[in-house]
């Protein structure tokens, strides 16, 4: 009979990973599973962007405390505080960015507007066509490749046990624990949570659970070293272009952008016909990047509901199980909203409200 | 809306054959490639400087190849650049005139293969190039990589540019080959089949006797010395395992070194669309898992020539007509029962034709060994400035896969896509855990398939008419 864990985490991405350190620090004996690696999916593939300018206003508080951890991690993620600035090309965008940054700033971002003019200081190489911007100083990036290697050695130093290249198949929870079925033999907890992405809706069917999760896929470009051209991170009104260059002058381009593929395909591809406007909305804001080349374009699953909040707390109708997706923003509150699951599992409040599955009708009664 | 029955991606041998072959078959064939001209890189045209030197054998294929190809009605579409495709298929070019799309329900991929990279310290100094590449130099530029050549690696490149050199009036300081001569004679079964192959060899071999050109076998390259440029080169013995041994060392005075331990089938196009690949080490490396008319694992896509498996330019066009063949089948064209017959036959001979060119491409695979020739010191990774130990570092962390080990130490991200790299850092993982290379998987193929300028492929727009699709919500 194999060991009984405290708790059993499927994902080991940011969620699944910081969830998982917390309830270990809270003495619980815990363990995560991975299919891939630590960080091999949304957590590792994103552009890495951490900017309260593109993030949701009523998600603000939690974005806030998720720069405070990146910042804390430092070097260890290739965290950068770089400030950010938000272009409008035309008076729709203005509209649009200026009724937008009010409502983030009254969240509780420090989002000024700024005119051209302080643009074209800030950041001399930006296209002159801009009608409108805003400036964020706490916004930044970190090195989201970096994500998998820190939460490993998190998860050490909490002693969790860590399996990767473990696809769960099945799930049972006829005795008084979950019993997981996977390829190198079965791991049985008394808590499960689901933290795995885009791939919530297959692990809930699991368990009975018809989640509303779809997958979206999100395209990221990174051209070679270059010369300095940026050293904020630069945004678009509609969100759809984040752009910044990294240290060694490379220039990461993102804005979410549609690829093609699902999670159940396992398999991911950029589109051509959304990398073009994706690029080109690059190339209009920042028209020295004609010289740079492109050398990769990829693509990865961002997990997605109706309403675009994050899923954290309890399974419903499940008892012992919860789940954990985050969806826009991901990267930047992952850590905090993983330590919040964490302490909810630990049978603690967490310091803010969590985003209840249940107000979605998931079909657990019948399944219960 | 297509613009052929059929693209074709690269013009040498197999994809000339191809084309040639669905033309007669009444198939609409489009062709692209990056060169200036048919010929892939066996037959590749010489720069019109050079119209003065001796016309040769390769030479007179090339050319006809090149006047069959034209007369058979398939569009040439020469230096174009693919950088992206589509599933079913889109093709996404950028040539003289700008981006070009163009789409077909069938494409044979045909684009030859890659140079194999063993990273020795010191390789990252100007004067040393790749051995294919040094055949290009000598073929279509009639240039001398250096006055005195090191020529080191493994395989059968190794005489040929060795006699080119020498043919073109260099000085070869060594041939340095890590194979043991035992394992020459291991492959001579293969090879009686093809006399006039064995000939083509032994004729490189005596011009190298008769330039008294030291041919070391069972020895590789320690390390390449120079500050602006290489100035010697030390070379010591090998095992059967291409492991260096004792310390029978000797430094060789020369000013540049071809380098290169074969050819990489070149998978780039059908990693990016999905087709399900093997580990064939005999047949060079990772290639795609194809049916009987060289159809992969994605119906409609098709390959040919040394993307199939490495197995030379005889072999080549024998492919390209069987996955022409292919093709026709599938669209229902190509008449009757003949063309079943004729699969069939073309088959065989394209079975029998590869076994020299698959013998060959075995001589030059290294062993799992030869991961031990990579010194801590060495640059794997040119791009990113990395390291045998720094690599060796990740993967003792727990880097179990190049995609691991990508993220880890940015190993592959650099312009070079890891073509460059990834054979030696697969080698790397696989010497430090055991794992078979099936497991520790191919780098992940992703678009652009060669670096492109930003420019290049946005071409003039209108930023009114860009598609911004509804903002996200707020």
């Amino acid at each position: 009979m194999s060991a009984l864990y405290d708790l059993a985490v499927i994902g080991g991405g940011i969620l699944g990973s910081a969830a998982a350190c917390r309830a270990a620090e809270g003495g619980m004996r815990t363990i995560v599973i991975e299919q891939q690696t630590l960080g091999s999916g949304a957590s590792g593939v994103n552009a890495g962007t951490l900017s309260l300018q593109i993030k949701r206003v009523r998600l603000m508080p939690y974005a806030i405390k998720g720069h405070e951890l990146w910042e804390k991690a430092g070097e260890r993620v290739g965290f950068h505080k770089t400030g950010g600035i938000t272009l409008a090309f035309n008076q729709r965008e203005a509209d649009l960015l200026h009724e937008r940054m009010a409502l983030k700033r009254e969240a509780g971002a420090p989002i000024e507007l700024i005119t051209p003019a302080r643009v074209a200081e800030l950041e001399p190489n930006l296209s002159r066509k801009v009608v409108a911007a805003s400036w964020c100083a706490e916004d930044g990036y970190a090195n989201a490749s970096l994500s998998g290697a820190y939460y490993r050695t998190l998860l050490e130093a909490a002693g969790v046990d860590i399996r990767e290249r473990t696809p769960v198949t099945a799930i049972d929870r006829s005795g008084s624990a979950f019993e997981l079925a996977t390829p190198a033999g079965p791991v049985r907890a008394t808590r499960l949570l689901l933290a795995c992405g885009a791939w919530l809706r297959s692990a809930g069917a699991m368990i009975g659970l018809d989640l509303p999760v779809r997958a979206r896929v999100n395209t990221v470009s990174v051209t070679e070293r270059g010369p300095a051209l940026v050293g904020t991170v630069v945004g678009h009104a509609t969100g759809l272009l984040t752009l910044k260059q990294k240290p060694n002058g490379s220039i990461l381009i993102g804005g979410g952008w549609q690829g093609t593929g699902s999670p159940d395909e396992g398999r991911s591809s950029v589109d051509p016909a959304t990398l073009l406007p994706n690029l080109r909305l690059a190339m209009f804001a920042v028209p020295g990047l004609d010289r740079f080349r492109v050398v990769r374009s990829w693509t990865g699953f961002e997990a997605n509901v109706p309403d675009f909040f994050p899923l954290a707390g309890a399974a419903p109708g499940i008892d012992n199980a919860f789940l954990l997706g985050c969806v826009r923003g991901g990267y930047t509150i992952g850590p905090y909203i993983g330590a919040l699951m964490g302490d909810l599992i630990l049978g603690r409040e967490p310091e803010l409200p969590l985003f209840d599955p249940g107000r979605f009708a998931t079909g657990a009664s019948a399944a219960a | 809306m297509s613009d052929y029955d059929l693209i074709l991606l690269g013009a040498g041998p197999a994809g000339a054959a191809a084309a040639i072959k669905a033309r007669s078959l009444g198939l609409s064939v489009g062709v692209i490639d990056e060169a200036s001209a048919a010929g892939g890189q066996v037959y590749r045209t010489p720069s019109p400087a050079l119209t003065a030197t001796q016309p040769d054998a390769d030479r007179a294929k090339g050319d006809a190849l090149r006047a069959k190809l034209a007369a058979s009605g398939a569009v040439l579409y020469a230096n174009h650049r693919v950088w992206s495709l589509r599933p079913g298929f889109s093709v996404i070019a950028i040539g003289p005139d700008g981006p070009l799309t163009l789409e077909a329900p069938n494409l044979i991929v045909a684009a030859g293969a890659v140079e194999r990279h063993i990273p020795v310290t010191g390789w990252t100094l100007p004067g040393v190039i790749g051995l294919a590449g040094a055949t290009i130099l000598l073929k279509a530029h009639g240039v001398l990589p250096g006055r005195r050549v090191v020529v080191a690696g493994s395989g059968p490149l190794l005489l040929l540019v060795a006699s080119k050199i020498v043919a073109a009036g260099g000085e070869v300081a060594a041939v340095v080959d890590a194979a043991p001569r035992a394992s020459w004679l291991a492959r001579a079964g293969s090879m009686l089949a093809r006399p006039d192959l064995i000939t083509k060899g032994a004729n490189w071999l005596l011009a190298l006797l008769k330039a008294r050109v030291p041919i070391h076998s069972g020895t590789a390259i320690r390390a390449i010395h120079g500050t602006d440029g290489v100035e010697s080169v030390t070379i010591g013995p090998v095992d059967r395992d291409w492991r260096p041994v004792g310390d029978a060392e000797r430094t060789l005075a020369a000013d540049a070194v071809c380098l290169g331990f074969g050819l990489l089938p070149s998978t780039d196009v059908t990693r990016l669309l999905g087709a399900e690949h093997r580990y064939k080490p005999e047949l060079g490396g990772w290639i795609p898992a194809v049916d009987a008319s060289l159809q992969t694992s994605v119906p409609g896509l098709f390959v040919a020539g040394d993307g199939a498996g490495v197995r030379g330019a005889d072999a080549a066009p024998l492919s390209g007509e069987l996955a022409a063949l292919g093709v026709a089948r599938r669209l229902g064209r190509g008449g009757g029962g003949g063309s079943a017959g004729e699969a069939a036959q073309t088959e065989a001979n394209w079975h029998k034709s590869g076994r020299f060119g698959a013998a060959m491409s075995a001589l030059a695979m290294p062993p799992p060994g030869a991961a031990a020739m990579i010194d801590p010191d060495a640059t794997v990774c040119r791009c990113e400035g990395l390291t045998r130990a720094m690599l060796d570092a990740a993967i003792a962390a727990g880097a179990r896969t190049l995609a691991d080990l990508k993220a880890t130490t940015r190993c592959g991200m650099g312009p070079c896509g890891g073509r460059v790299c990834g054979e030696a850092a697969a080698m790397l993982i696989a010497a430090a855990t055991g794992w078979d290379r099936e497991a520790i998987g191919q780098p992940s193929a992703r678009p652009p398939l060669r670096p492109v300028p930003l420019a290049a492929i946005t071409g003039a727009f209108d930023y009114d008419e860009l598609p911004i699709p509804a903002p996200a919500p707020l």
